[in-house]
């Protein structure tokens, strides 16, 4: 028998979203809200597994009453609280935020964003030929993963899986300031000098494709990658006991990519080294 | 925690500079030789993370003794800490006073921001870069505003060592800056405060009476002179009788917020979750504000006495005062005074017999603008990044160490003193109706007479400028610092109140007033506020990490362009300067498009 934790019942509490009334249950965020209203809020930094971080400023909305807009994602959800979320004030600053990562940072790989470019009528390039960009190159250090940062748009996400939110590994983590700030270990060392264990539960919450496998690299940089053609089947770790969701993603009848669902109750998405990448036992012919 | 160190080890120097600060290691989990016992016994847990707020000392330390922070010196204080190496690295390269490579031991930085590079920064820079190059063990630094801004142009020089040393040279010549850098133990002594402070000494003064008057060391001469008759009579009244006081006199904060004062305390010390902390923001980096460092040099025990009081008020038992890293003499004066204060039993487990506990601790910025944002600054002192957290929820309820928190810049906490002694309806009567009590403002640029001057509220820009003997040729001045704004050299009827520079579409902001002739051209300004707000974001947001960068790029391209060449640019900086104000987490962002908004806006910069 599956037993779903309920948890303690929440009180709803009532707003308006765009002159609609909206009843959600308390601690909801204006984004949980929102998309229960059916309303497509462009997010970044969000995380499904993770404790908003609102950094990317691309989901921000106007409240009736706040000096500046606030970001649906993290603000909590007031009683009688006045919210928009289209008008030309939030949709301007979207655009901006938009126009500023895709300006500076390689979104090639990040699901959704061409939409939204096309959708806020977004032109990054009109900060010039000679607008600073991130300009880095991907460190290949291990086997495993790459880590891309010309196509980091800093969200935290990684840092905040790998710290005390999932992993505790605290491998990696912000350095540098402002414009110059990137995800890094001590020293700029390579991974594998690091406190890196590889569960590549970073992978899973990079939204941009910074962080891939290797195998998913490759691919790409050969050209063959293609997600069309690729089937996902969810399985269970054999590993150990726990029991752990792998979703494999298989392309020419070869596993390229492991994920794991993030509404496992017991996981959350996250995955130790031998189910992330313990995968080459399954296709080895030989 | 299960922390991965690396193999590099620190040099005698490094450990004996942690050790200095931390005690010697008492077991190999925090760094000594590993014995028998110690594979008996882990030690970890909660105990052994507790002490993250002592990584910026900790970093601090080891910059002093060497000039850097390498490798093993950096594991060592992990070690030492229990905190992760990549944790602690992202909060040393944060800080602009570190650096994770090597370097000379000295380091000369030459303050290249708003009233210096008026007052002929650039050549001192590069004076000073070709006399001290390669081999002289000194690294020349353009900085950002050191707060000596009165005594323009300014350089700082800190040589590592044991102990640490620091020379100011200001007004600094080429000469006086190599000979701070190269010997600051036979540099000259800083000129007295007092220098700060044209109206030192004169009649009717209220924040400033005993600046430039009393003997700073000595806390018989401050109490001889009124000292410590504000905290007897706050004993007198209790915490809501002083927190009644302080909303009656209709105090605000004197921080650029304006935020009511007692309103704030009134929160914290509601608050039902303990302990309560006090914060003295004294972070002062505004360019061209330097009026908490004339009162911690000049009367250093008042803010003493001001934050027992402010503390008793909130219930808090422990205040930290974060003073910036660029304040070597107000640190040193600061240190003095507490030491003495809890020597006289006026801090510690008694204050003057009445039953209260309070103690201070003095925190060092360490080069980092946006640590003087309230939530930034909590981040610093515990020991992460300086980077502002989201609001809500708000510090009078989780602020410092997650505790209801009430955060106060010095100069507020200053006006405390003259409301319990003189009664909130006096000090109501001082100002305007809405702006009420005496004000800082910090004066320089072009005029004869720059420092710290006290008005009430209500004075005009005029009558401020005439003071301080504005030079002819006025161009433009600039209220507020670089997140404030410029306002034209005719608006002289300005009434200097926070509703009336609002009223007006400016900002009083910290009381920062910098006139400029028209010796200076305008882009030039512009550009050094935008080349500013670019290395001082933090960089966790989008808007001002990106939009700092785009806001630079636009003002170079326009640098030499007027009217429709110009044009685009000006367009395109109006909308990347509304999303930064719009959508920015911190008031950094949110601001730094103020003045070049107000330059092109007010002043007709580029017609």
């Amino acid at each position: 028998m599956t037993v779903t934790p309920l948890g303690i019942p929440r009180r709803l509490l009532e707003f308006t979203i765009d002159g609609e009334e909206a009843r959600v249950p308390e601690g909801s965020t204006i984004l949980d809200a929102c998309r229960a209203a059916g309303k497509d809020i462009p997010t970044l930094c969000e995380g499904d597994t993770l404790r908003p971080k609102n950094a990317c400023r691309v989901c921000v909305v106007e409240v009736e009453g706040a000096r500046t807009l606030v970001p649906a994602c993290s603000r909590r959800a007031e009683p009688g609280m006045v919210v928009r979320t289209d008008t030309e004030r939030a949709r301007h600053s979207r655009k901006i935020v938009l126009e500023l990562l895709a300006s500076s940072v390689d979104l090639s790989t990040t699901p959704l964003v061409a939409e939204w470019l096309k959708e806020y009528e977004a032109k990054p390039d009109r900060f010039g030929p000679d607008a600073a960009r991130l300009n880095e190159e991907p460190k290949i250090d291990n086997d495993l993963y790459v880590r891309d940062y010309d196509k980091c748009i800093l969200c935290y996400k990684c840092v905040d899986a790998c710290g005390d939110q999932w992993q505790n590994s605290f491998a990696i983590s912000v350095t540098g300031r402002g414009f110059d700030a990137r995800i890094a270990v001590e020293h700029d060392a390579p991974l594998t000098d690091s406190a890196c264990v590889y569960c590549g539960n970073c992978i899973e919450v990079c939204p941009t494709g910074a962080l891939s496998f290797k195998s998913e690299f490759d691919r790409r940089e050969a050209g063959n990658w293609d997600e069309t053609s690729q089937t996902r089947t969810t399985t269970v770790c054999a590993y150990c006991g726990v029991g752990c969701n792998l979703t494999l993603h298989v392309q020419d009848n070869e596993i390229v990519k492991v994920t794991s669902p993030h509404d496992n109750p017991v996981t959350h998405g996250n995955l130790c080294i031998k189910g992330r990448f313990g995968y080459q036992h399954v296709q080895n012919r030989g | 925690m299960d922390l991965r160190f690396g193999d590099s080890k620190p040099t005698d120097d490094e450990r004996a500079a942690v050790d200095a600060l931390l005690g010697p290691p008492e077991s190999s989990w925090e760094g000594a030789d590993r014995s028998d016992a110690d594979l008996r016994w882990a030690r970890g847990g909660r105990a052994a993370r507790d002490r993250r707020d002592l990584l910026l000392p900790g970093l601090h330390a080891i910059n002093d003794r060497v000039g850097w922070i390498s490798e093993g010196a950096l594991d060592y204080l992990c070690r030492r800490l229990t905190v992760p190496p990549a944790e602690a690295y992202g909060v040393a390269t944060f800080y602009a006073m570190f650096s994770v490579r090597p370097r000379p031991a000295t380091v000369l930085q030459v303050c290249t921001d708003l009233a210096c590079s008026a007052a002929g920064a650039d050549g001192l820079c590069a004076a000073a870069g070709s006399r001290l190059g390669p081999g002289s063990g000194v690294t020349v630094e353009r900085s950002p505003c050191l707060g000596l801004c009165e005594r323009a142009p300014a350089a700082l020089a800190v040589r590592a060592g044991d102990p640490v040393r620091t020379a100011v040279a200001a007004p600094a010549t080429a000469e006086s800056a190599v000979l701070a850098a190269s010997a600051p133990d036979s540099a000259p002594e800083e000129p007295p405060v007092a220098r700060a402070v044209p109206q030192a000494g004169q009649e009717g003064l209220v924040l400033l009476k005993r600046v430039g008057v009393v003997d700073p060391s000595s806390l018989d001469d401050y109490r001889a002179q009124g000292g410590y008759t504000a905290l007897r009579r706050a004993f007198a009244l209790g915490p809501a009788g002083v927190i009644r006081e302080v909303t009656d006199s209709g105090l605000v904060g004197r921080g650029g917020a304006a935020f009511p004062t007692g309103r704030k305390w009134q929160a914290t010390a509601a608050q039902p979750d303990h302990p309560h902390y006090l914060v003295c923001n004294a972070d002062e980096s505004e360019p061209g504000t330097f009026k908490d460092r004339v009162l911690m040099e000049g009367d250093p025990y008042a803010l003493v006495e001001a934050m027992t009081i402010a503390a008793y008020a909130t219930g808090a038992h422990r205040g930290y005062l974060y003073l910036r890293g660029e304040y070597p003499r107000a640190l040193r004066r600061m240190r003095h005074a507490v030491e003495q204060a809890r020597a006289r039993g006026l801090l510690g487990d008694d204050v003057l017999g009445q039953g209260y506990a309070f103690d201070i601790e003095i925190r060092r910025g360490a080069g980092a603008y946006i640590c003087g944002e309230e939530t930034a600054l909590f981040n610093s002192i515990e020991g992460y990044r300086g980077e502002p957290r989201s609001k809500p929820p708000f510090p009078v309820e989780k602020g410092l160490f997650g505790r209801p928190t009430v955060e106060n810049n010095v100069e507020t906490l200053v006006n405390v003193l003259p409301i319990l002694t003189m009664g909130a309806p006096a000090y109501a009567a001082i100002g305007t109706e809405r702006s009420t009590g005496p004000k800082l403002f910090c004066v320089s640029g072009s005029v004869a007479r720059p420092g710290i001057y006290e008005l009430p509220f209500g004075a005009t820009l005029g009558e401020l400028l005439e003071l301080a003997g504005v030079r002819p040729g006025l161009r433009a001045v600039l209220l507020g610092g670089a997140a404030g704004g410029f306002v034209r050299p005719d608006e002289r009827d300005l009434p200097l109140t926070f509703e009336g520079t609002r009223e007006a579409g400016t900002t009083l902001g910290s009381g920062v007033v910098m006139a400029f002739d028209d010796t200076v051209p305008l882009p030039r300004l512009l550009l050094r506020i935008a080349e500013f707000f670019r290395d001082e974001s933090c960089g966790q947001c989008v808007p001002c990490r990106v939009g700092t960068v785009r806001q630079e790029e636009a003002l170079h391209r326009i640098a030499d362009r007027t009217g429709a060449a110009a044009a685009d640019d000006i367009a395109l900086l109006r909308e990347v300067g509304r999303a930064m104000r719009d959508a920015s987490i911190c008031g950094l962002g949110q601001t730094a498009w103020n003045a070049v908004e107000s330059a092109i806006d007010r002043l007709g910069a580029y017609e």
